[in-house]
């Protein structure tokens, strides 16, 4: 999920607007399960994302304060924090899995 | 082959025997439940519930059910995980791998709860008698247990 074209960047929108998903405990610490958000175009990478989203509040520092245990998914697939974010719809925010 | 997530209990005799329906080339069937323990370490725990993000959840239980079917020749599989909340007891996911010989299905069968227990976009958080719950963190072993099937 590393390589979206150069092409999909924006380029003249200042801001995008995504859904936003959380799951589990990150859902509970950010206080609701989705939300749609508008981000401005410096936001390149999901980690960028979630430095953006740190600053909006304590709920959000709450929940993100763990960065390296949260896992992300692009479109309903899983992403890394270098993963760049242009052209998704729905970004999701969850622990590692514990299913099965 | 086929991945189903839902909340209602499943039938292991009637989902072999839609399996094995009408078929003679299946030489071995293996089937895997997993279950609730009432305990959580050495705590007692009432009820476990499980979330999951609908969508993602079954797209990743197909991929990894194409994947195993890309692996070894099997005549069918099928992964049914539930959701919701379970008491003590209850099954929680059954994978079946049928082949024409065992081996391809055992490796099939553990290759597909490794990879669920890892991928599959489910948490489980669990409940003591006192009210108080936590969510289940991640085992370190079950990532480990990934890397034998690395390609």
């Amino acid at each position: 999920m590393t390589t979206l074209s150069q092409a999909s960047k924006p380029t003249d929108a200042d801001e995008r607007t995504v859904t936003l998903r959380y799951f589990a405990w990150v859902r509970e610490k950010v206080g609701t399960a989705d939300e749609v958000a508008s981000l401005p175009a410096k936001i390149e990478t999901v980690a960028d994302l979630i430095d953006w989203l740190k600053a909006r509040g304590e709920n959000y520092e709450a929940a993100f304060a763990r960065a390296d245990v949260i896992r992300v998914a692009i479109d309903q697939t899983h992403a890394r924090s270098d993963a760049k974010i242009a052209g998704a719809a729905e970004i999701a925010f969850f622990p590692p899995v514990t299913g099965g | 082959m086929g991945v189903r997530v839902q909340a209602e209990d499943f039938d292991i005799s009637a989902e072999m025997a839609a399996i094995t329906a009408g078929r003679t080339d299946i030489g071995a069937i293996v089937t895997f439940t997993g279950t609730v323990r009432g305990t959580a370490g050495d705590e007692a725990i009432s009820t476990m519930t499980l979330e999951h993000y609908p969508g993602m959840t079954e797209a990743e239980l197909a991929r990894v059910e194409a994947e195993a079917a890309e692996r070894w020749p099997l005549s069918a599989s099928l992964i049914i995980h539930r959701i919701g909340e379970l008491k003590p007891g209850a099954n929680i996911v059954l994978v079946i791998t049928a082949s024409a010989h065992r081996h391809a299905a055992f490796e099939a069968a553990e290759f597909l709860m490794d990879y669920l227990k890892s991928q599959a976009p489910f948490w489980k958080k669990e409940a003591r008698p006192d009210g108080t719950a936590d969510w289940v963190d991640a085992r370190e072993t079950d990532t480990a247990a990934l890397k034998r099937w690395a390609k």
